[in-house]
């Protein structure tokens, strides 16, 4: 398929390029400033609105006040791709949005990450049978994935434990930052 | 040609008034940004940012650390000199009005006699700055986004001018600290009620806030003139905007909200009144923000047009005719 084509060429540029470059430049050459940068990146993940189908409610659910991702910073809903650093993949991807997709994805400035947000984006879900004609069975075929939230659709709880997962991964703890634990569901952040 | 000779006491006055103005610009994008966040969390039953620092006021600082260190994307087909001017551009121009505004009876910049022209003048060459960048970006949503903010600005410079003009009757001087002083008594919000709210709803046009929000709509122009922008020239626009919103609430402060007049104002400590009133004032344009949908393109020049030109009109020739009398 083309975009399977274009996501091996797009793997192939990126190897070439200057990886120092692309993940912050002259600020990561010093070991405090790296540290420093990771916390910053990881504490204030601004996603791309961007919703294929029913994951993308429970993704509003997630900004919304119950769940509420604005206390991790990731509240920032961007339009503009140039402007965010996290692709949250929310629902089936069909060929006729491959192309889009990856477009998308390769507008936004580095650093970045995706989320594949719901079956449908890991691996096809549903629509992943033999009379499959129009569903990309995985976004990861398409674009490089950090974090996997699986259910259909997950919870917005989940999203939000994909997004600590993301900090994880980018600070290499899981709380970057000392953050309040959940001992006590009661005292901290009730809905107001 | 006495009045152009600038003492060495000057000169090193407006270095001084420079430095801390720069300053100024920087720590307000910080606390407004903050406010901004926070506020729409509340109006929206939410928390806001919660998790860094206490009740999330380093969140800020770090989206600023992290924008510094993103790529810097120069689209292939932009114009790379005025694609690189632009930020530059929108936000050079938006500092200079700090250096007439009179914070306090002895701090201010430079007390010049024609400050509120200097204002309004400097503080539309950031309509150009957007035009440029919307052009320069080669991309409709930003071209769309900047014609957008060219007719609006332009449609809504002239009632502020003209509300303006309606109590520079009353005062008869175009100096800031000249309007300030002459409110001791009265507010000129109670005097001239009606160039204050004209005043105050073109405002929030000019910057480009919502409910006038049209340059950037979301919903039909992805980001408006600033599609294109990543990393620092992004985060430099959104500065020029808080800037700009802080110069509109201290021209409407000093003009119908007594400036630095208050309780134990002396020499200087009238700037805490003077912050005060500008902070809540940039409050209520953030509560109107995210309290109202935004307009369609022919209400909004249907607004400026037909009802706020004729009312600061009639205003003005109202003003100019019991000055008269008196």
């Amino acid at each position: 398929m083309k975009e399977i084509e274009r996501y091996a060429q797009f793997l192939k540029d990126e190897s070439e390029a200057d990886s120092t470059e692309l993940q912050g430049g002259a600020m990561n050459s010093f070991p405090l400033t790296e540290q420093v940068l990771k916390v910053c990146q990881a504490n204030s993940l601004w996603p791309l609105t961007f919703g294929l189908a029913c994951c993308a409610i429970e993704m509003m659910a997630a900004g919304m006040a119950r769940i509420d991702m604005a206390r991790y910073g990731a509240e920032v809903f961007r339009p503009s791709a140039r402007q965010c650093d996290l692709l949250i993949v929310s629902g089936t991807v069909t060929k006729k949005m491959a192309p889009a997709l990856m477009t998308l994805y390769e507008q936004m400035p580095y650093p970045k990450w995706v989320i594949a947000m719901g079956n449908c984006a890991i691996s096809g879900g549903p629509f992943k049978v033999e009379d499959n004609y129009n569903v990309i069975e995985g976004v990861d075929r398409l674009i490089p994935v950090d974090v996997y939230v699986p259910g259909c659709p997950p919870r917005p709880e989940a999203l939000i434990e994909g997004i600590l997962k993301l900090q994880e991964k980018i600070a290499g703890k899981r709380h970057p930052w000392p953050q309040r634990k959940m001992k006590d569901a009661v005292k901290v952040h009730p809905i107001p | 040609m006495d009045t152009m000779q600038l003492s060495f006491y000057d000169v090193l006055r407006m270095v001084i008034a420079f430095v801390l103005i720069v300053s100024l610009v920087f720590i307000n994008a910080i606390i407004m940004g903050y406010m901004e966040r926070k506020m729409a969390a509340k109006i929206q039953r939410r928390w806001g940012p919660m998790e860094v620092g206490f009740q999330g006021w380093l969140q800020l600082i770090l989206d600023g650390v992290k924008i510094i260190a993103k790529q810097l994307i120069v689209p292939k087909d932009a114009d790379r000199t005025l694609f690189r001017m632009a930020p530059l551009l929108a936000f050079t121009p938006v500092v200079l009005p700090f250096l007439v505004l009179p914070f306090s009876k002895s701090l201010f910049g430079r007390d010049i006699n024609l400050g509120l022209i200097f204002i309004i003048a400097v503080s539309s060459i950031n309509v150009l700055s957007i035009f440029v960048a919307g052009w320069a970006s080669n991309n409709k949503y930003s071209m769309f986004g900047s014609i957008r903010s060219v007719s609006q600005n332009i449609a809504y410079e002239i009632p502020i001018l003209l509300s303006l003009l309606s109590v520079v009757l009353v005062t008869h001087t175009y100096s800031m600290q000249g309007i300030v002083a002459a409110q001791g008594s009265i507010w000129f919000c109670l005097v001239q009620p009606v160039a204050c709210i004209i005043y105050l709803i073109s405002a929030t046009a000019e910057t480009n806030r919502a409910p006038f929000d049209l340059p950037e709509a979301e919903s039909e122009l992805t980001a408006g003139y600033h599609t294109e922008y990543s990393g620092f020239g992004f985060s430099l626009f959104v500065i020029a905007e808080y800037a700009n919103m802080f110069t509109v609430c201290a021209v409407a402060t000093v003009l119908f909200f007594g400036g630095w007049h208050g309780p134990f104002s002396g020499e200087y400590l009238g700037a805490l009144w003077f912050l005060l009133k500008v902070f809540l004032l940039m409050l209520i344009m953030v509560w109107v923000r995210w309290t109202y949908p935004r307009v369609r393109f022919d209400q909004l020049m249907n607004l400026a047009w037909k009802y706020l030109i004729p009312f600061s009109l009639v205003n003005l020739l109202l003003t100019a005719l019991i000055v008269k009398c008196i």
